[in-house]
């Protein structure tokens, strides 16, 4: 699970999660026990559908700069990754 | 204890906009109040040197004639977790230290347009995550009535600005009960709206289709009109729907509300001295003239069990940005594989890596049907029985939590126990309607609130009858 998530636990915390995340898994799997034939699930509820807006650019007045300046690592207009491929 | 210093919102701009003081002077009133109350670890940073400009321009303009806005130089605190525009904004969390964020977000945008000015940024749960601001990665905060209690969370720091009058109103949201839950532990009012109906541009995405965004106040009347300068569509943000036409304000009460008690809230669990304020608060409302009736909403205890399998799952959708690519703490590493792991494990929080780990869990193939669908699904049932009890009555009440603020410590090694004091508030957050608490007398000295609830998009009505407690 920590790898899926991309979280590295030491030893320590795997016991720690392990025991907290089971009684968590425990509670919430009670739900089991719920009736819920014939309903569709919800995922959300303001039953609002496909909200487009026309394909114009649009000025909201922040430079490419300004966005990039929280970027640790770029090379010029581009954000600089480790190697993905060793 | 809040009201000692500052009137109400719309008295506070008027001082202002007819000259009798100045935004600039009410900026540094409320700078202040921060400095002097240092003690309770509300605000983790003040954005002095912005505000006042502000304040400046806001004075010019007055002087010129020009209109000032209904919050004219009103000074407010935001959660630290809304963006604001150059300075920093860390979500009490150690992976976004030092961020300053690029844009602002569209609430404090809004109300800035008012005339309204951004003061400090409060503490808060990291990401949001908890009910005491335990589990914030700098410090907690200290409930104004008492110490060594919590001030809840995870809007705590924004609660407890409001309750010690650092400033008229704050700014928190609400994905699980963080605004009602603090108001109510630290006595003042809190107000979460129908979702959708404040943009969530800006605001540091928990859980998407659960966040909300609502003010924190003195009064009901406050809360009115600051959500009434924050409500409306958004083109920032696809989730926003259409404010009422006729806006958002203290309105006349029903002749004659029906008012429906919850009664899997009045069970067991309940703390004698809680159970009594809200039968105090109740049995007001009827000399008041409202109709007072028990409902069952008989999907409720499963209420938790959904939300938490639909909010770790969407938290764990929404933390995995924090990669250490474009903002916030990056780890050196060779591979990038590597440098998401060590940025993830060295800048998150136990809550925060907690959440993702379940969340992941629910979503992985095997178990998604079993855990995220089914309980969406369980969400569809409450959300009909919801529409099916306000059928009968008008608003639903009950309290916003079992007991009153806990002592510093006492939840802290088992996230269950702090996960069960939610237990309240989540069926209102995966339902979508508006709720609010409001202050409801003590029990031992320490603050009761009462949770008042309505139809989705019903306007005023929360507000009307909060009047009467």
């Amino acid at each position: 699970m920590a790898r899926l998530s991309r979280l590295r636990l030491t030893d320590e915390e795997v016991e720690k999660f392990q025991s907290e995340l089971s009684a968590i898994l425990e509670y919430v799997a009670h739900l089991d026990a719920a009736n819920i034939d014939g309903l569709d699930p919800t995922y959300q509820v303001t039953g609002l559908t496909n909200v487009t807006r026309p394909d114009v650019v649009i000025d909201y007045g922040v430079s490419q700069k300004e966005l990039l300046k929280n970027v640790p690592q770029t090379q010029g207009d581009h954000i600089k990754v480790g190697r993905m491929i060793t | 204890m809040s009201s000692k210093h500052w009137g109400s919102i719309a008295d506070e701009a008027k001082k202002v906009a007819s000259g009798k003081t100045t935004a600039a002077a009410q900026v540094k009133k409320a700078l202040t109040l921060i400095a002097n109350n240092s003690e309770y670890q509300a605000i983790i940073s003040t954005l002095e040197t912005r505000a006042l400009e502000r304040a400046k321009l806001l004075d010019s303009l007055i002087a010129s004639g020009k209109p000032a806005g209904r919050l004219a130089g009103v000074p407010f605190i935001a959660k630290d977790n809304f963006l604001t525009l150059g300075a920093e904004t860390t979500a009490a969390s150690n992976i976004l230290k030092g961020f300053e964020a690029p844009y602002q977000a569209t609430a404090i945008a809004r109300l800035e347009a008012e005339g309204a000015i951004c003061v400090a940024k409060a503490n808060l749960d990291a990401f949001a995550h908890g009910g005491s601001t335990e589990n914030s990665d700098y410090f907690t905060t200290k409930n104004p009535h008492d110490k060594t209690r919590v001030a809840g969370g995870s809007s705590g720091g924004s609660a407890a600005s409001v309750a010690l009058g650092l400033t008229p109103f704050a700014l928190g949201t609400d994905t699980g009960g963080s605004i009602r839950e603090p108001a109510s532990f630290c006595g003042v009012v809190g107000l979460k709206p129908t979702y959708g109906l404040v943009s969530r541009s800006g605001v540091i995405a928990m859980a998407s289709s659960t966040d909300v965004i609502g003010p924190l106040t003195n009064t009901a009347e406050d809360a009115a009109l600051v959500l009434d300068c924050m409500a409306g569509k958004d083109d920032l943000d696809g989730t926003t729907i259409d404010r009422d036409p006729e806006g958002y304000s203290l309105q006349p009460a029903e002749a004659k509300p029906k008012i429906g008690i919850i009664k899997e809230y009045m069970g067991e669990g309940l703390e004698p001295g809680v159970r009594k304020q809200i039968d105090l608060a109740v049995s007001n409302l009827k000399k008041a003239g409202a109709e007072i009736v028990e409902i069952s909403i008989p999907s409720l205890p499963l209420a938790l069990a959904v939300y938490y399998i639909v909010v770790p799952a969407e938290i764990s959708s929404n933390l995995s940005r924090y990669d250490g690519q474009r903002f916030g703490f990056s780890a050196k590493a060779d591979s990038l594989d590597d440098t998401y792991e060590l940025t993830r494990s060295q800048g998150f929080g136990a809550e925060a890596k907690r959440r993702i780990m379940i969340g992941t869990y629910v979503l992985s193939s095997g178990y998604y049907d079993a855990f995220y669908k089914k309980a969406q699904t369980v969400r569809t049932k409450l959300i009909a029985e919801f529409a099916e009890a306000f059928t009968e009555v008008d608003y639903l009440v009950g309290p916003v939590a079992p007991e009153v603020a806990f002592k510093i410590g006492a939840n802290a090694g088992d996230p269950l126990k702090m996960y069960l004091i939610d237990i309240m508030t989540v069926a209102i957050n995966m339902v979508g309607v508006p709720a609010i608490s409001v202050p409801a007398g003590v029990s031992n000295g320490m603050p009761v609130g009462l949770q008042i609830i309505a139809p989705q998009k019903k306007r005023s009505l929360i507000i009307t009858n909060s009047k009467k407690i």
